[in-house]
């Protein structure tokens, strides 16, 4: 039980990947990716739990109470900033895709025309 | 671990598979909407609520207006391309 | 290679990654037991050096705010990708539409979508502003608010007023706001190494924890990174949308 969330973490990435590689639709694979990057984020985050503790906000705490690890969780959070990013680029080159090759199937997009 | 924590695991860990098996775009979006938002409620009971805000906005807000934008923009160049042959 | 060929291949690969990942995850320390140190160290001593209550804006705006930067400069480097890639795409159509459409409006609204949505846009721009602002107090920060702040303009668009979206959120504004907030917190770091010799140290008086005014530079950088990352979530919605959901009267 001390192990089930990075289990599960293993478990959404390996699905995000097999999305990725059997995947028909270029959008659809840029939505499998952010499913392989959620993996990250609750690997992230479940390292830093401590049993008991309190979020990292000392807004109304004692100094002095245990919390949970502030740092993996701000990693975390440029984690999900990036993976916005990443999505948002992918999505415009489907578009280009679509444009230029009439097709957003990634089995058909084998060859580099110029 | 409280059944708090267990439940929202499990709810992540089938949401997963979900929303690579579902093959059509459209519905796959809405789908990653609501997995961000299971992610959200994950990352809430696991005392990280700077990460669930995040996760929130883009998951949930963000990213399945984008998607929906690239799709129907999708629709629209595959529908005018035979226009164009038609024109040539 | 043929697809069956290829599913397997990535069988078998997964399921080799899967068991080294297994391995490996049994030597983490177990959920729950986080040994430190560096959590320990901030959580003692974060909130009298650096007088923020929110120690994860304070690690990433404060502690780490150099790779905040490095983060802020990849979301603008994407967006101005996707601009570069979707006006070359969309340069040839461009004369034709522009006669055909003159009134631009979501076509599908319902009045009580409209409603609805007409009504939560005040209260969203100040949710987003009230996020932006206490980022150092409270959960929250410049990227949670900014996006929440971008929302607001789409859901005026949403209520069928693509014009009113246009006159809060024109595009030359929306550029600039977002090159406003890279500039600006790139400049507070620069401020640093200005004032204080050093680059994003702080300069400004700390103040006390807890209230509006305090942690020196944060609040300024969240608000520099929560105008950056509006304009850039408005700007990727206007580069995909132009034109994609017009209805012609």
């Amino acid at each position: 039980m001390t192990l089930l969330p990075y289990l599960v973490a293993v478990w959404v990435l390996c699905w995000g990947l097999y999305g990725i590689v059997t995947s028909r639709h270029l959008v659809h694979l840029v939505v499998c990716l952010g499913v392989a990057q959620a993996a990250t984020y609750l690997l992230l985050v479940g390292v830093g739990y401590r049993n008991g503790a309190a979020a990292p906000i000392f807004a109304g705490l004692a100094p002095g109470t245990p919390v949970v690890d502030p740092v993996v969780q701000a990693l975390a959070l440029v984690d999900i900033v990036v993976e916005a990013t990443v999505s948002a680029l992918l999505l415009a080159l489907a578009v280009q895709a679509q444009k230029r090759f009439g097709t957003v199937d990634p089995d058909e997009l084998h060859s580099l025309r110029g | 671990m409280t059944a708090l924590q267990i439940g929202a695991l499990v709810l992540v860990g089938v949401g997963s598979p979900v929303v690579v098996l579902v093959r059509d775009p459209l519905r796959q979006a809405i789908c990653f909407g609501a997995l961000g938002t299971s992610l959200a409620l994950l990352f809430f009971v696991f005392q990280a609520p700077d990460v669930a805000l995040a996760e929130l906005v883009v998951s949930a807000v963000g990213l399945p207006l984008i998607l929906m934008l690239t799709l129907v923009k999708l629709g629209e160049i595959a529908a005018e391309e035979p226009e164009e042959e038609e024109r040539e | 290679m043929s697809r069956s060929v290829r599913v397997g291949l990535f069988c078998g690969g997964a399921l080799a990654l899967a068991t080294m990942l297994v391995l490996a995850c049994v030597d983490l320390p177990g959920f729950g037991h986080y040994p430190g140190p560096y959590g320990d160290v901030i959580a003692r001593t974060g909130v009298a050096a650096r007088h923020a209550t929110d120690l994860v804006t304070a690690v990433n705006f404060d502690y780490r705010a150099f790779d905040t930067l490095g983060e802020e400069f990849i979301l603008f480097a994407a967006v101005l990708g996707v601009a570069i890639v979707l006006r070359d795409v969309r340069g040839e159509s461009e004369r034709a539409r522009q006669e055909a459409a003159e009134e631009h409006a979501f076509g599908d609204a319902s009045a009580a979508l409209g409603a609805v949505g007409l009504c939560l846009v005040g209260p969203l721009v100040v949710l987003g502003i009230y996020i932006v602002t206490h980022g150092h107090l409270t959960p929250g920060g410049g990227f949670q608010g900014g996006l929440a702040l971008a929302a607001a303009p789409l859901l005026a668009f949403l209520g069928g007023e693509y014009v009113a979206m246009k006159v809060v959120a024109p595009h030359a504004l929306v550029e600039a706001g977002e090159a406003a907030g890279a500039a600006g917190f790139a400049l507070i770091g620069l401020g640093g190494l200005v004032f204080a010799g050093v680059f994003f140290e702080n300069f400004i008086g700390l103040g006390t924890p807890g209230k509006l005014l305090s942690a020196g530079t944060i609040p300024l950088s969240n608000v520099a990174v929560g105008i950056e990352v509006a304009g850039a979530f408005l700007l990727l919605w206007t580069e995909f949308s132009d034109q994609a959901l017009l209805v012609r009267k």
